[in-house]
């Protein structure tokens, strides 16, 4: 009997209104992750990423398909896997340290055991002299970062991370790109990322899933030949760049192929 | 520039206080040389004579603690029922439509007209004028709730329920504290509503207080006595307001989050 996959995604389908104006989100999604890799989800806005993620972390409902976590479902469960948006969404009147103990407070841990399992996290992201600021008061990496912390807090094998670094400049992008590649390595996470970034999907990711629009469907699927953690240099490897070149071409002629309907 | 402000708000001060002292003063001068007429007007002097043996005969410190405490029971109670009604709308998308409506012809309803069916129902004592401020307070107080309620942002209620919180998880820590700018902010109006509502209450019919006092001194011709009635109001509104202000500025700095610079 053949071992079951860690998580499994299978023919996942999802339309939005009815009649002649619904819009297919998601047609016959399937695909596999096993435990301790990263998958970056790539495709262009409006192929159904972020849909996807929300079926799958248990907030919405598929019209057809499943999604099960170490053959448990997870359709309409919401809290069994760790959710990150691109907005940080940290609670403003709420300090560093509040927010980050959200996940465990709301599972009935006290909050100064809550911080005390939170600080080596905190600690990690560069955050421990800043748990008594609020939101306000912290820069947009150091509010990102928080968000990761609190995404980190809540325990869950497996985490989504939509889109986290979309909103951040470069060089914060970069420390928060190396930050989350330790801490994946270090921690042996179960990651899926959406990301709109080539470059971001190849130094993160163990393997990519391309995405095509309208309707939302797996257009490719590669595992990366070099070994983590990469660098901006190892992105120059020959192996690397055929496959950013690969992902390009499926991507632009999939934006073309779109644009002509 | 903090000094140039510091300047900036004395000399506003200054021009405040210096108003209020012009108007006592030719208020002052313009009875005494004939300039206005001393009967209808009274004058400051006279007026505070009159206070000072109102006070020591204990009758104005009755009149006082009567008004300040049926406009602060009628307030408190009323902001705190209609905050509550205000938040609870937000468990049911049902209750709020069929509620919605009804709130606004309430909020619409000039409340006062209603003051002698309350004198009738609940008789000339203390009680009329505490609901007659409740009534006064109580649909402002739940609009401000349901308007915090309704700036929630939907997808921090997302990250909450990705979170795995519960329903009431979700109101205490997210809806509660999201609405409670709106609901403070609110609270300014409705001091001053309370005590709109418990002077009326008296002016219908009363034994005690200071609308009591002022309609009773106007039907003797008293008018020293009625001008005692309305700055000692006056005084007693300011005091109230300036309570609420501070009460506000507490709890603003406990709820919302500074602006960024």
């Amino acid at each position: 009997m053949p071992e079951q996959p860690y998580l499994q995604v299978k023919g996942l389908s999802k339309a939005f209104g009815s009649g002649p104006n619904a819009v297919t989100a998601l047609k016959d999604v399937s695909f596999t992750l096993d435990q301790g890799k990263f998958l970056a989800v790539l495709g262009p806005s409006g192929c159904g990423k972020s849909t996807l993620f929300n079926i799958i972390a248990g907030l919405m409902a598929p019209d057809g398909g499943d999604v099960t976590l170490q053959g448990e479902s997870l359709l309409m469960r919401p809290g069994r896997t760790g959710y990150m948006l691109q907005k940080d969404l940290l609670l403003p009147w709420r300090t560093v340290a509040d927010n980050i103990t959200l996940p465990q407070t709301l599972r009935g841990i006290r909050r100064r055991r809550a911080l005390e399992n939170a600080l080596e996290d905190a600690r990690a992201c560069g955050l421990e002299p800043l748990l008594h600021r609020r939101p306000d008061e912290l820069s947009g990496g150091q509010r990102q970062r928080a968000a990761l912390v609190r995404t980190l807090q809540s325990g869950k094998p497996l985490l989504l991370l939509d889109e986290p670094f979309g909103a951040l400049d470069a060089i914060t992008r970069l420390h928060l790109q190396e930050l989350l590649t330790s801490i994946c390595l270090q921690k042996r996470l179960t990651i899926l990322f959406v990301t709109h970034d080539v470059d971001e999907a190849l130094l993160l990711s163990d393997s990519v899933l391309v995405m095509g629009c309208q309707p939302g469907r797996i257009i490719g699927q590669y595992d990366l030949p070099q070994e983590k953690p990469r660098t901006l240099k190892t992105l120059a490897l020959p192996r690397l760049m055929a496959v950013k070149a690969e992902i390009m071409a499926l991507l632009d002629q999939e934006v073309k192929q779109h644009a002509k309907e | 520039m903090q000094r140039n402000e510091r300047i900036c708000r004395w000399r506003i001060n200054a021009w405040r206080w210096g108003l209020l002292a012009a108007l006592i003063v030719f208020w002052e001068a313009g009875s005494r040389l004939g300039l206005i007429d001393a009967f209808f007007f009274s004058s400051p002097t006279e007026i505070l004579s009159t206070a000072v043996v109102k006070w020591r005969s204990g009758q104005l410190w009755r009149d006082v603690a009567y008004t300040a405490s049926a406009t602060l029971l009628g307030f408190v109670s009323g902001t705190v029922t209609g905050s509550l009604l205000g938040l609870l709308l937000w468990f049911s998308r049902k209750v709020t439509l069929v509620a919605e409506p009804w709130m606004v012809v309430l909020n619409a309803l000039p409340k006062l007209a209603l003051a002698p069916v309350l004198v009738i129902w609940f008789g000339i004592g203390f009680s009329s004028k505490v609901v007659l401020a409740f009534l006064m307070t109580v649909i402002v107080a739940a609009m401000s709730a349901y308007g915090g309620v309704q700036s929630v942002d939907p997808a921090l209620e997302t990250l909450m329920t990705s979170l795995g919180a519960r329903r009431w998880q979700t109101f205490t820590r997210l809806v509660v504290p999201a609405a409670m700018p709106s609901i403070i902010t609110g609270l300014r109006v409705n001091i001053a509503l309370a005590m709109a509502g418990a002077i009326v209450g008296e002016f219908i019919a009363s034994d005690r207080g200071l609308g009591r006092m002022i309609v009773y001194a106007g039907t003797t011709f008293d008018l020293k006595l009625v001008w005692v009635g309305v700055v000692v109001l006056s005084i007693v509104s300011v005091l109230m307001y300036a309570g609420v202000v501070l009460l506000e500025k507490l709890l603003l700095r406990r709820w919302m989050a500074r602006r960024p610079e």
